[in-house]
């Protein structure tokens, strides 16, 4: 679709921070700058192969988190904001709420605490409840 | 000292969202929604496997091969599939072709949809809430701040992605390059040339004489 370009001073934001690349050799920007993203984004699409949410349905909730965010000042990072918006449609979609993922949450901390530096951390019953 | 407290806020930032990406993986694992050894294939294809080199490809193709370049304009689907790049957000591609008086640009402006086959995942900047605003308000300044200079008689358009529709912007082939190998050409195709927000190299750019 062509946009016509209208201009609109009050839109303007700051400039944009780029990473301007030489178009040598691979880009200056990882793809995931944690481990934690590359898990974020691994699981909307897999989620999506799984058929548990359209494609369209995904885009609409990104960019509602997104909106609200803006809405909000809110600055968090993008893949923050997708990671709240995959939240926001795994409970509309009663697949996970808020309150079992705060509970899992409190057990993979204690896990994390318990396990010494280096070693794997592995989720246990007894890690639950604390 | 300021700098050590700076990176221990980070550092719990970094693993609140660890713990929380990873209670999200444990319940829908135990759902059976989800299976940990394809989010790792997921995660090597997006960071190994598919970039903006793709799309270099096909826009070489396209400058060496006009019956190519003429697939690619009427199905660019079809055509870039043939090359071996499908995919998601590769399923319905149109390419919009840079000509001396008409220079495209790609935007999301709701979020930040992106032909993942051929050009792998957006950067920082095409996410950002600037580029995204900016982008519709002033794109030529947006362009300028690339380092990107367009004639006042350049014809902009700029594309919004908020349809199935996945947009790639076909570059001119610069000058210089008579001759020049699928290969070689490639070489001169930037990302950012496939997005709008630049132009391919120029062969003394490159390092190419």
């Amino acid at each position: 679709m062509i946009q016509t370009v209208e201009k609109d001073v009050s839109d303007m934001a700051e400039p944009l921070r780029i990473d301007l690349e030489t178009g040598d050799g691979p880009p200056q920007e990882l793809v995931f700058a944690a481990p934690w993203e590359a898990k974020a984004f691994a699981m909307v699409v897999a989620l999506h192969k799984a058929g548990a949410f359209s494609w369209s349905e995904w885009t609409q909730t990104l960019g509602r988190q997104i909106r609200q965010d803006t809405e909000q000042g809110n600055c968090d990072s993008y893949y923050e904001q997708w990671l709240k918006a995959l939240e926001m449609l795994l409970a509309e979609k009663s697949m996970a709420d808020g309150e079992v993922i705060d509970e899992y949450q409190h057990a993979w901390e204690h896990a994390t605490r318990r396990t010494p530096h280096g070693q794997p951390i592995e989720l246990m019953p007894g890690d639950f409840h604390h | 000292m300021h700098d050590h407290d700076h990176d221990h806020d980070h550092d719990e930032e970094v693993g609140a969202l660890d713990t929380r990406v990873k209670a999200l993986e444990s319940i829908l694992t135990e759902k059976g929604y989800l299976d940990p050894a394809t989010l790792d294939l997921i995660v090597e294809r997006y960071e190994k496997k598919v970039g903006p080199r793709n799309g270099a490809h096909v826009v070489a193709k396209a400058w060496t091969d006009p019956a190519y370049r003429e697939w690619l304009l009427r199905d660019g689907t079809a055509a870039i599939e043939s090359l071996g790049y499908a995919g998601r957000q590769g399923e319905h591609m149109v390419v919009v072709e840079n000509t001396p008086s008409v220079h495209n640009v790609i935007v999301c402006t709701l979020c930040s949809c992106y032909p993942w086959p051929v050009l792998g995942l957006p950067p920082t900047w095409y996410k950002s809430k600037e580029y995204r605003a900016r982008m519709i308000a002033d794109p030529r300044v947006v362009l300028n701040e690339f380092g990107l200079e367009l004639a006042d008689d350049i014809e902009l358009r700029v594309w919004d992605s908020t349809s199935e529709i996945r947009y790639l912007v076909l570059p001119n082939r610069p000058a210089g390059t008579e001759g020049w190998t699928e290969e070689q050409l490639m070489d001169l195709v930037t990302r950012n040339s496939m997005v709008g927000t630049g132009v391919a190299l120029a062969p003394e750019q490159a390092g190419v004489s």
